[in-house]
């Protein structure tokens, strides 16, 4: 490795032999580059698929309930779970202090009437809280607040769509309107980042539609979010304790998956995250196969040069080159060769990415990128891949025997 | 200097195998100036790949420098040969990409001569064949002659024992062959032993002992009577 005679050798191998030379680097550079900037694009699409969720509140837990899949403890599978007001109860009594904000929703389909525009919408039956669960923004009035639930007023707070729908050009706000032939004062208009189906809904106080339909205390759906203290493991777990507490209150088995529902945002998350992983992995593995043809490549052209070179091997050993010294000699052109080359098709590869930056946002790939590890682990497989390539065929080299290689003249 | 004793070796052909030397007796003392004659298919490039250690043999003993060989690996064979050994070609074998200087100069790289004094040593030789002025030419730039003066400068140089010529003036016209022939009777005058292998009655004439070698088989070896020259 440090033997100054042999990198003369190899220096002057390598420049006596130009067009060889090339053509093994040119390889082994190209195999590198299109590897690195297929991983940085993985990358890239990793970056975009994170962006997506981070505008998102994403410590919200949502809580349905299902039909059971299993008897249990007496009853008998298919059967409806219902959640009740108390069920919010149990959770607050339950993981107080885990919790950030708490909302009932009921569903309800409503013929809604202003005078002669009507439509059907959909009421969302909260609490307060369910303002911040959902990131709803208020535009003029209120949303629904303590004493809408305490009292079980009548009023609604209805999106931006919905005045639209059945107001026109007058404002609503203050004006009565007519849901299934009980009359609403609407207190409140909002808006909704998350589009026109969001802008068509009516949220109702929970406690006044509770008290419509037969003054019943069934709800719909519990959403629910956690303080962000206690980190995703913390929240895992609550998702995990919340099933556990309400599949026991209602009967349900635990390993019923489908009895009550349990599901939280960061878990889509992790989902997504999961999807733009394996597509990295597909990308890391045609990186891979691409290294490995170059690998090939390089140990092709290593075969030819020792054909090529046998006679001159056969004449160092003839001289008195040793087996190992002739293997060194072939063996430290590869690796050199291999390195200098991929080296090189790395730097490029590096610029490239560091140029395509934010221009391929339209497909997916935000700020495609390797980072110094990936280009450490580069750089050994290089080496590794260019001692594969040269070990074989040094080997063969080693092995003629001066005889066979001095007599084909 | 070299002592062969019931030497036999075999080459496989298919099933069958070809015996090639049918157990020689040969002995080459010091300063001796050697040639073996034969026909193709003689079996004396074989036994000069045996005695050149780039080959082995079946049956028998050999005796180089008075070490006997045997069960050689690669290695030592290699290090003998760079230490006892000093070969010329019929096709010469320099490197080609290397000038006159750098291929005289190799076998001292394996002898692990540093550059500088490589250099110095392998200038020497090339002035001894008279090619010093062509020292930074490659050996397409020089004539027949001139490649195997470098090629005999190239197996004096880490001064061996025994310089081996297989047929050292096989691609050579007569003029060039004659000259070639006077520099290894120098050769041989300063006290190197000299093992020449042909084919051609003249260069052996040339030498001091002819040993005729017909099918594996030694069928003369006399002395060369000097008055008979031509």
């Amino acid at each position: 490795m440090f033997d100054i005679g042999r990198w003369q050798e190899i220096f002057q191998s390598i420049g006596k032999n130009k067009l060889r030379t090339f053509l093994g680097a040119f390889t082994v550079a190209l195999g590198i580059f299109i590897f690195t900037v297929l991983f940085g694009m993985g990358n890239g699409l990793k970056n975009t698929f994170k962006s997506f969720f981070i505008d998102d509140a994403t410590n919200t837990i949502f809580i349905r309930p299902g039909f059971t899949t299993k008897a249990y403890k007496g009853f008998k599978e298919g059967r409806k779970i219902q959640f009740k007001n108390d069920d919010i109860e149990l959770l607050k009594k339950e993981f107080g202090n885990k919790l950030e904000y708490v909302s009932a929703r009921i569903y309800k389909g409503v013929q809604a009437i202003n005078k002669k525009e009507s439509g059907s919408y959909t009421i969302r039956a909260v609490h307060p809280e369910h303002q911040f669960l959902e990131n709803t923004i208020i535009t003029q009035g209120k949303f629904i607040d303590k004493n809408d639930i305490k009292n079980k007023t009548r009023v609604v707070v209805i999106g931006r769509l919905v005045e639209q729908d059945l107001f026109k050009t007058e404002n609503a706000l203050g004006k009565f309107l007519e849901l299934n032939e009980i009359t609403y004062r609407v207190v409140g208009i909002f808006e909704d980042a998350g589009g026109d189906n969001e802008e068509r809904l009516i949220y109702a106080p929970v406690t006044t539609i509770q008290l419509i339909h037969k003054n019943t205390d069934e709800i719909d759906q519990i959403n629910l979010s956690y303080n962000r203290s206690i980190g995703i493991s913390g929240a895992r777990k609550l998702a995990g304790d919340i099933s556990k507490v309400l599949k026991e209150k209602h009967y349900v088995a635990r390993d019923d998956r489908s009895g009550i529902f349990v599901r939280s945002v960061f878990e889509n998350f992790e989902q997504n995250m999961q999807f733009a992983n394996v597509l990295q992995l597909i990308v890391l593995w045609i990186g891979i196969g691409t290294l490995f043809a170059g690998a090939i490549a390089i140990g092709n052209i290593m075969v030819f040069v020792v054909k090529e070179r046998t006679k001159e091997l056969g004449i160092r050993k003839a001289l008195g080159a040793t087996p190992s010294s002739i293997i060194g000699l072939i063996l430290q052109e590869s690796v050199f060769i291999t390195a200098i080359a991929g080296y090189i098709g790395l730097l490029i590869a590096v610029f490239t990415l560091s140029r395509m930056g934010n221009s391929l946002e339209d497909y997916f790939i935000t700020n495609p990128q390797v980072n110094t590890g990936t280009i450490i682990w580069a750089t050994i497989i290089l080496i590794f891949v260019g001692a594969l390539a040269g070990y074989i065929p040094a080997r063969r080299a080693a092995r003629i025997k001066p005889v066979v290689a001095l007599s084909d003249d | 200097m070299i002592e062969i004793k019931k030497l036999h070796k075999s080459y496989p052909m298919g099933k069958d195998s070809l015996h090639v030397l049918k157990g020689l007796d040969l002995h080459i003392k010091e300063g001796e100036f050697v040639s073996i004659m034969g026909s193709s298919g003689s079996g004396k490039s074989t036994l000069l790949n045996i005695v050149g250690l780039l080959d082995t043999h079946d049956e028998g003993e050999y005796y180089l420098n008075g070490q006997l060989i045997e069960k050689l690996n690669e290695k030592k064979a290699a290090v003998l040969r760079n230490k006892f050994l000093g070969f010329v070609f019929q096709s010469f074998n320099l490197i080609s990409y290397k000038t006159a200087l750098e291929n005289v100069a190799l076998p001292l790289y394996y002898k692990g001569v540093a550059r500088k004094e490589r250099q110095e040593i392998a200038m020497e030789y090339l002035d001894k064949v008279e090619l010093k002025d062509w020292a930074n030419h490659l050996p397409s730039e020089l004539s027949g002659g001139q490649k195997q003066r470098v090629a005999i400068a190239r197996a004096l140089v880490a001064q061996p024992k025994v310089v081996l010529a297989d047929e050292p003036t096989g691609a050579l016209d007569s003029t060039t062959s004659s000259s070639v022939m006077e520099l290894l009777k120098e050769i041989n005058r300063e006290g190197m032993t000299v093992f020449v292998i042909t084919h051609e009655e003249e260069i052996a004439a040339e030498t001091d002992r002819i040993v005729r070698l017909k099918d594996g088989i030694i069928i003369s070896d006399e002395k060369v009577k000097k008055n008979v020259k031509v």
